[in-house]
């Protein structure tokens, strides 16, 4: 099990609580899909990814930004067993998905990016300790179920 | 995923903007890399102070800056412009390559916050290839 220090609960609390889903989900993923455009092959059903202002401007991108963000309230409302909380999207990206778990890995660098952005001065060092850990236990628990 | 032209030109122009900013983005960056992935603290033990905004940390904060300017500089040969370098961190320092990623995503990271603006995703694209370019000719004389 994941042990985690109160600043480290109450941090990711904290983040999550302020957070602005739409805009900070929509610039993550549209960050990952410009800087590691191998990323794109998922979502061939998007429509126009052409290029950086396209990726910005579709509309689909930016939903489902949003529902990625939203994936990770189920790890912060269950900090204390994210490997128990993830196990059917676990299965889902792997079976039905079938998303290189390397990719969790490049999202959550642009996530933990765009955060620090938007939070400035607030962005400390054990703030980003903080928000990288909690990252890291997600995209473990969301490749558990890999085989 | 070699440099095109345009990341040249991208990286370099990006790097007039931030230029006079060097020192206090390498310092911070460093900073933050030894507190967020403190096994690389392990190179550093025999510093009296370890701490973000220590004379230490900032002063090789600003070592590492200095010599990404010098790479921004010799963009168009990094692996020759960079071998005197590469050398030193082969030999003498023998830093593990993997940790060129990590201080590389702490650079970044600092690059986005203290310029949201300009550090756009292609920017942000062009910046990810020049240090992995980096990353590659800091390596070449490793083995």
């Amino acid at each position: 099990m994941v042990e985690w220090t109160d600043f480290e609960r109450a941090t990711i609390q904290d983040i999550f609580s302020k957070l602005d889903y739409e805009t900070t989900g929509r610039n993550a993923l549209c960050r990952c899909l410009v800087v590691y455009p191998w990323t794109q092959r998922y979502f061939a059903k998007f429509g126009n990814l052409y290029n950086a202002a396209a990726i910005m401007g579709n509309p689909n991108v930016a939903t489902h930004g949003t529902t990625i963000l939203h994936g990770l309230d189920k790890a912060v409302k269950n900090m204390d067993n994210i490997k128990g909380a993830y196990a059917e999207l676990s299965v889902l990206h792997s079976e039905k998905l079938h998303v290189d778990p390397d990719n969790f890995r490049l999202l959550s660098d642009c996530i933990t990016i765009v955060v620090a952005a938007t939070m400035g001065a607030n962005f400390t060092p054990d703030v980003q300790e903080a928000l990288q850990k909690f990252l890291a236990v997600v995209t473990a628990a969301l490749q558990k179920q890999y085989h | 995923m070699s440099l095109t032209p345009k990341d040249k030109s991208v990286v370099k122009a990006f790097w007039g903007k931030i230029a006079s900013k060097a020192d206090e983005i390498g310092a911070e960056a460093f900073g933050r890399m030894l507190i967020v992935s403190p096994q690389t603290k392990t190179y550093f033990s025999h510093w009296s102070d370890l701490h973000p905004g220590s004379g230490p940390v900032k002063k090789h904060g600003k070592v590492v800056m200095g010599g990404v300017a010098e790479a921004v500089s010799k963009i168009d040969d990094l692996t020759g412009g960079l071998a005197a370098l590469s050398e030193l961190h082969a030999s003498k320092l023998r830093v593990d390559p993997a940790n060129f990623k990590i201080l590389a995503h702490n650079i970044i990271l600092v690059l986005a916050m203290y310029f949201p603006a300009d550090f756009t995703p292609e920017v942000h694209l062009s910046v990810d290839k020049f240090f992995q370019n980096l990353a590659w000719a800091l390596s070449e004389k490793y083995r």
